[in-house]
């Protein structure tokens, strides 16, 4: 069992890869009553064209199955998951990404126990023509609750916009229309080829003992077969570095409008400390060009375009990247206009230097904050796991970034040619 | 070894500190909390004070100012917002900062913390006369965004119609963030002189968690907050139940694609009563996790919603049901939660359902305490519904619930108003 002190932030994480192939990390926290486990596959709604397991062919799956499989697995012949957690008093739930699939419980008894259940339960999969169809019910229901959602048709219509053929472009749960093609023998497919322990990582954090742990989640992989791991062929189309479409409108039963525009990474595919130094860097640009303490977002808000809504985000995998900024706003195309006008006009002026060390402070702080949530370290540090990046180097990478960094990136990223814009606007009453 | 020390109350002139002494978090977190009964005629003003308070104050004249101030810092988190429990309509301010002992420099951000939070209750940017136009008029506008942003959000609205017409005539039915065409007309004299009303008389806690030096703490507060000495009636109130005949039933239409239905329950049992514990285990049986009726029979079995869940008002005496359907779905999930309801007043449970649900509240309250801002929240309800119960009183109560107590409990709720939202022209 490997051991790595992090010095400053007085944190002791362990981690071991097992014969399987499945990466542990544990992470003691001392006073914490709860313990929180999440095991993650690197697999999400994006994975939609593959070669499965032991075939020679690629397939290509129905729009929104890896979000299906995650509802799926909590069914077992005879019972549901949930159950098994509750009685244990844990919670349990999954969320689905485009590239993640996520199974988590949080208790504050019974960890050893959960744990198992855990474990088992994404390893032990059911699944049968008759409870496939009762879940697409509930699952059309997830659907339309989020296409009444405007903040969610505002970010997929921005990302929709950018992509000519990357999967990213489709709604993580798919559609009505979608899920009504999957089956069980799809399901099984999918989660032969991506749930091998070698594409897997369990993250467990908590008030926990880390040897006894580490013991315990060994003995139970150890009792289980695998196949021998293999590297899993996964397909995507060319995707050129301009957006597929440079506006949309959605109209909605809403009062105020919303506005979303983006900027798509024309270069992705950076690993390790690379993406790590471009993420922070893009991360920190962007508070510094639009963040609360800027003479932008300022103006945006005295001018009336902005209110507390207003967010920006960078976000980027192996195969795609996009910057993101909006919220609501009473001018969609204004907005837009604006933010574009700001940020040529950045690229000539030059980045503030005291600026950035202002916001250094501020990101080293946050994340320090951000060391107290067990569902932060865990979900963080397996999304960078997953890029081999590590969540702990954050701050030391904070210091290594450079005014000279952030300049190219501000030239090369918010490329006009990469820029698109997606509105919500209210339907006439 | 972590340290946590039980909390303590100090009482100053006009307000309480309580302090929670914990080694558990790398943060130290402030909330403020201002109290005062929900009023028809100030609810708006109340709800902009609160956002003008966070736009400026005599040192750091705009948010500009105070978001450098807060980068500085360390990033520290600084929001406030307004909301309401039970009849009270609260504005609370809220910040939490990292602790020096983390860092590389030793920034003295707790004093820096403490004199920031003086400046924005006590020393907000006005002439002593008004509140600084410019800043008020910006407030005006994302205030009235905010109350528009409810109309955006299918389940907050549905939630909003259910207690206006469930509690019509009730200050309860009053939302915190108040009328938007009521915004416009409010001055910065009016505001100016509310908040001075605020600052005289409303009733306000401090709580101040994370490792700190109590001691010091206190000595801080006792020179940057002077504050008069106020009174307060300490007998909560809870709004009358004018219990109807019949059920109320409302429809509204707009054009969505999925259905938002939302029933309210009444009971008598609220927060301060011994029963409480009952009627919490009560909830959770009924729709609070994933094993309850709710949950079970109107997704699992039915295929009917993605969500069907309750949740206790628990300073009124409310129990609301929320379930995302399909339009025409809407007589069969009425009639499942219906069954449902009757079966837990029939006592139609299993010692499985009982312990389980005692088991997850049990993990709730402990999970609680791992986070600063919720074991406030678990601290301020306790202290507003004038029984003041530990960590321990609440695990023992919770345990101490019998199959007959939840039973007794389900005996005093009962059905008062369907809400469903609809698609345009649906039957």
């Amino acid at each position: 069992m490997k051991e790595i002190y992090f010095d400053q932030l007085q944190e002791t994480l362990y981690s071991e890869t097992l014969e399987n192939g499945l990466q542990v990390y544990i992470l003691p926290k001392k006073g914490f009553n709860k313990t929180y486990a999440t095991f993650t596959t690197k697999y999400g709604s994006v994975d939609n064209h593959f070669t499965p397991l032991g075939a020679s062919e690629p397939v290509k799956v129905p729009d929104g199955i890896a979000h299906f499989l995650e509802h799926k697995l909590f069914e077992k012949e005879d019972r549901d998951v949930f159950q098994d957690f509750s009685k244990q008093g844990a919670s349990a739930n999954a969320f689905t990404s485009f590239t993640r699939t996520a199974y988590l419980f949080s208790s504050t008894t019974n960890v050893q126990q959960n744990l198992e259940t855990l474990m088992d339960f994404v390893q032990a999969p059911y699944f049968t023509e008759e409870t496939v169809e009762k879940e697409k019910g509930i699952i059309g229901q997830e659907i339309e609750m989020y296409d009444d959602n405007p903040d969610w048709r505002v970010y997929f219509g921005v990302i929709e916009n950018m992509f000519h053929h990357h999967p990213v472009k489709i709604d993580i749960a798919g559609t009505v229309s979608s899920i009504s093609d999957i089956t069980k023998d799809d399901l099984y497919t999918c989660y032969e080829t991506f749930y091998h322990p070698s594409n897997m990582l369990l993250f467990v954090v908590g008030n926990i003992d880390p040897p006894e742990i580490m013991k315990f989640i060994k003995s139970n992989q150890s009792a289980k077969e695998f196949e021998p791991p293999s590297k899993i062929e996964r397909y995507f189309d060319n995707e050129p570095p301009e957006v597929a479409k440079k506006k949309s409108v959605i109209k909605m039963t809403v009062q105020t409008p919303k506005c979303m525009v983006g900027y798509k990474q024309a270069s992705p595919g950076r690993f390790g400390d690379e993406r790590l130094k471009y993420e922070l860097g893009m991360n920190l640009l962007l508070d510094y060009l639009f963040g609360q303490s800027s003479t932008n977002y300022e103006s945006l808000y005295s001018e009336g375009l902005i209110d507390q809504s207003f967010s920006f985000d960078y976000t980027e995998e192996t195969d795609f990247g996009f910057s993101l900024l909006g919220g609501d706003t009473t001018d969609p195309d204004l907005l837009a206009e604006r933010i574009t006008e700001m940020i040529e006009a950045e690229k000539t002026k030059g980045i503030d230097s005291s600026a950035i060390d202002r916001l250094k402070k501020k990101k080293i702080g946050s994340f320090l904050r951000s060391m107290n949530s067990p569902e932060y370290i865990a979900n963080q540090f397996t999304r960078f796991q997953f890029g081999d990046m590590n969540l702990f180097n954050v701050v030391e990478m904070y210091d290594k970034i450079t005014i000279k960094d952030l300049e190219n990136i501000l030239l090369e990223h918010f490329n006009p040619k990469a820029f698109t814009s997606c509105q919500v606007r209210p339907k006439k009453a | 070894m972590t340290k946590t020390k039980a909390p303590r109350v100090i009482p100053f002139d006009g307000y309480t500190l309580h302090l929670i002494e914990t080694e558990k978090y790398k943060t130290t977190t402030f909330s403020i909390q201002i109290k005062r009964k929900i009023e028809e005629k100030d609810v708006t003003k109340r709800a902009l004070l609160s956002q003008v308070l966070k736009a400026g104050t005599k040192s750091y004249p705009s948010s500009l100012h105070i978001h450098r101030l807060l980068e500085e810092m360390y990033g520290a988190g600084f929001v406030t917002s307004v909301g309401k429990k039970g009849e009270y309509q609260i504005i609370t301010i809220r910040m939490d900062v990292s602790n020096e002992k983390f860092l590389l420099d030793q920034t003295p951000l707790l004093e820096q913390s403490l004199s920031f939070l003086a400046e924005v209750l006590l020393h907000p940017l006005n002439d002593g006369n008004k509140f600084e136009e410019s800043n008020v008029n910006k407030e005006k506008r994302v205030l009235k965004q905010k109350i528009q942003s409810i109309y955006d959000d299918k389940m907050r609205f549905a939630n909003k119609r259910l207690i206006e017409e469930m509690f019509k005539g009730n200050r309860y039915a009053l939302h915190a963030f108040g009328n938007e065409e009521e915004v416009d007309s409010i001055t910065s004299e009016e505001l100016f002189a509310y908040y001075q009303d605020v600052i005289e008389h409303d009733e306000i806690d401090i709580y101040v968690v994370g490792d700190i030096d109590g001691d010091r703490v206190m000595e801080t507060f006792e020179s940057k907050f002077p504050l008069s000495t106020r009174n307060h009636d300490h007998n909560p109130s809870v709004p009358p139940l004018n219990r109807k005949e019949k059920e109320k039933v409302i429809y509204d239409e707009q054009d969505v694609k999925q259905g938002k239905l939302h029933m309210g329950y009444r009971t008598s049992i609220t927060f301060s009563d011994p029963e409480y514990f009952a009627v919490q285990v009560f909830n959770g049986i009924f729709g609070g996790f994933s094993h309850s009726k709710l949950f079970i029979n109107v997704r699992e079995k039915a295929s009917l919603a993605y969500y069907a869940v309750s949740r206790i008002e628990s300073h009124v005496g409310a129990i609301f049901v929320m379930s995302g359907i399909e339009f025409k779905n809407y007589d069969q999930a009425v009639s499942i939660i219906r069954e449902q309801m009757d079966k837990m007043k029939n006592g139609d449970i299993s010692v499985g359902e009982l312990e389980q649900t005692k088991e997850m509240l049990r993990n709730q309250i402990l999970e609680s305490v791992d986070n600063p801002n919720s074991w406030v929240d678990l601290l301020y309800n306790s202290k507003m519904s004038g029984v003041e119960r530990s960590i321990d009183d609440w695990l023992e109560g919770i345990q101490a619930v019998t199959m007959e107590d939840v039973i007794d409990a389900a005996a005093t709720i009962s059905l008062d108003t369907i809400y469903f939202l609809k698609g345009e022209g649906q039957e």
